[in-house]
């Protein structure tokens, strides 16, 4: 062998990058659900906190102490819209809170992402990991709450469910929670990371028909077609349109499309977030 | 076809009690190798002469090689400048320089973390620009910050490294275990990496670029904020490694580490490499003198001249009662005054000799101004 630039190493020996990605991007999954698995209580407490609040005092609590809410439809009507909107609200804020918060934590003040970012795979397969992992915790986050929102109150919620609804949606919201989240933090500072929950969370939250439908809003037409920028409300509805029996709801053909699109926005939006902030 | 054993690529290492094996030293490379064209490159960007050659490693292949590497930051600020650079297999390279020289971007570029602007950079035969992920396969790195995952423990800051460079779960378990005893660790394993003092939590640093055994591993500032004995630690690690034949590029702006530990040094400011030889040489080529103090009964003036008259030097001053001279170069300069004193009957109360050190080089290539 001539001796050139390559040196004596024989550098064809190092691994094809599309079998080091996978094997790295499993082995991150491994290291997120490891960490995960050591913050559980925390994990669960955080999750289940503020929808078990939220359903309590507005399902359980108004209606036995004759507080009005759900406007005509009665309370056992409001439970069952707000069940579907609880367990979408649970998916967008794990997104933005578990991942987002993770992301400007470990960008901006640890660095600690850098042994993952120096991993022999693309920092897309990094973004993709976060994506998947952070999916996977709001997954387990709409699993833990949906019980709160079946059982919690004290007026019958009227489910339906339509499994293959359901099945499909899951993952879309899931994935876009996470990407949403891997977008923010990578866009945000520590130094303007609180404002994740007021400027962020909050309007996204009480804008994204949780507890209200959105074809409801017909009386407020400007509003109404304000709020379809958020993504929130075809999680919100198309949960709705999973489980809930008999209560309107924004069409399938609306749902579907929107969540496919916010999935694909900002996971690129997310990929290339992390691109930017790691690579100069 | 000549090949260096891949550690990378084989799990089974760690059941050898001496990995050194694995790693030929230099010397033991064929004439093939050693003849090769470039192998010996040593030259400054500016054109200055490649030094005396007595490097350590001569004619080893090179492991990282860059060509006209540029980085330009958005706004226009130039951090590299054209910066050609080889680091041979198996050597310790430092690259010095003061504050905003380029250290912490060239190593960005070399490192895949800072994209150049222009220009090549390979490392182990791989071009970092074009295929920044297989690069890395090759390259270990210790950030000047701490950057250890804080959601693991020790041990397992380790054992996920191994596990994203593809290691089983096995080998990564060993290669973690391992490198915990070797880096005197061990009894930490289960301590959260939050606990760690500087020192040690450099050290695991270290241990983790370490673990996937890269071609070469790259340290920005290994020793900031370290105290005295973990330096000490830290650069006996280093040895150790060298000894293997690891190949180790460092920055640093300390120059008696530089001096002792590294085998050649390229002294950058401004994004530019303004010399590059082995510490002696750097000593030899840019400073290389020694100021001499003598004191004396008698007469201070006489020796004076006395000494003026027998070393042809320069500078010969009276200063508070003793007599400063000021030699070209260091060796032979103690013999040169006693015998010029011996020759003029002067009994010598105190006779000093302190040589030019890396620090005088240094500042007469990079200038005595402040930097940010």
């Amino acid at each position: 062998m001539t001796a050139s630039t390559a040196g004596p190493f024989d550098t064809e020996r190092t691994r094809s990058v599309r079998g080091a990605s996978w094997t790295a991007f499993r082995a991150m999954l491994l290291r997120d659900f490891t960490i995960l698995d050591k913050r559980l209580p925390q994990f669960v407490a955080g999750t289940v906190m503020q929808p078990l609040m939220l359903v309590f005092v507005l399902t359980n609590l108004f209606p036995r102490i004759g507080q009005a809410v759900g406007g005509g439809g009665g309370a056992s009507r409001f439970s069952s819209l707000l069940m579907a909107g609880i367990v979408a609200q649970t998916i967008i804020f794990i997104g933005i809170f578990s991942v987002g918060t993770e992301m400007v934590r470990e960008l901006g003040v640890t660095g600690e992402v850098e042994d993952r970012i120096l991993a022999p795979t693309p920092i897309f397969v990094v973004a993709a990991e976060k994506i998947v992992s952070g999916g996977l915790q709001a997954l387990f986050g709409a699993m833990v709450v949906f019980p709160i929102g079946a059982f919690v109150p004290s007026t019958p919620v009227y489910l339906e469910v339509r499994p293959i609804v359901l099945l499909t949606l899951t993952p879309l919201a899931c994935v876009t929670a996470a990407a949403l989240g891997l977008t923010m933090g990578a866009r945000f500072s520590p130094g303007t990371a609180s404002y994740l929950f007021g400027v962020v969370a909050l309007p996204l939250s009480f804008l994204g028909a949780i507890f209200y439908t959105w074809p409801s809003l017909d009386a407020v037409p400007l509003l109404q077609y304000a709020l379809l920028v958020n993504p929130l409300v075809y999680a919100s509805e198309g949960f709705r349109a999973a489980l809930v029996a008999g209560e309107p709801h924004l069409s399938l053909f609306v749902v579907y499309p929107a969540m496919i699109v916010s999935a694909v926005v900002f996971t690129v939006l997310g990929m290339r977030g992390l691109r930017e902030r790691v690579l100069s | 076809m000549f090949l260096v054993p891949r550690l990378q690529q084989t799990p089974g290492w760690l059941s050898r009690p001496d990995i050194s094996i694995l790693r030929p030293r230099m010397h033991s490379l064929p004439p093939a190798n050693i003849s090769r064209p470039g192998g010996t490159v040593t030259l400054a960007s500016e054109g200055e002469s490649a030094g005396n050659g007595a490097t350590p490693h001569p004619g080893a292949a090179d492991v990282i090689s860059t060509t006209a590497l540029k980085k330009v930051y958005p706004g226009g600020m130039v951090a590299v400048d054209e910066l050609s650079l080889s680091v041979r297999r198996g050597e310790i390279f430092g690259l010095l320089g003061p504050n905003g020289a380029g250290k912490s971007t060239t190593v960005g570029m070399l490192t895949t973390r800072v994209i150049p602007t222009s220009g090549s950079a390979v490392v182990n035969g791989i071009d970092v620009v074009a295929e920044p992920a297989r690069a890395k396969q090759v390259i270990g790195v210790v950030s000047q910050a701490n950057t250890l995952d804080q959601g693991l423990n020790v041990w397992e800051n380790l054992y996920f490294h191994g596990r994203y460079f593809g290691m089983s779960a096995q080998a990564s378990r060993a290669a973690t275990n391992d490198l915990l005893e070797r880096f005197r660790l061990a009894d930490k394993k289960t301590a959260e990496v939050e606990a760690l003092s500087g020192g040690m939590a450099r050290r695991l640093m270290v241990a983790r670029a370490l673990l996937h055994q890269p071609a070469v591993i790259f340290l920005d500032e290994p020793t900031v904020g370290l105290d005295p004995q973990s330096r000490i630690a830290l650069w006996e690690v280093l040895g150790e490694l060298q000894d293997e034949g690891q190949t180790v590029l460092v920055t640093t702006h300390r120059m008696e580490e530089a001096d002792e530990h590294c085998d050649r040094l390229a002294i950058m400011d401004h994004g530019r490499i303004k010399a590059v030889d082995t510490p002696a040489g750097l000593k030899a080529r840019l400073g290389g003198g020694a100021s001499v103090t003598v004191r004396a009964d008698g007469e201070i003036e006489k020796l004076a001249s006395q000494l003026r008259r027998a070393v042809f030097t320069t500078e010969v001053q009276v200063v508070d009662g003793h007599v400063r001279i000021s030699l070209p170069q260091a060796e032979g300069a103690m013999q040169l005054v006693l015998a010029a004193a011996q020759a003029g009957r002067f009994r010598l109360t105190d006779l000093a000799v302190s040589c030019d050190n890396l620090e005088t080089v240094f500042v007469k290539l990079t200038g005595k101004d402040l930097r940010e």
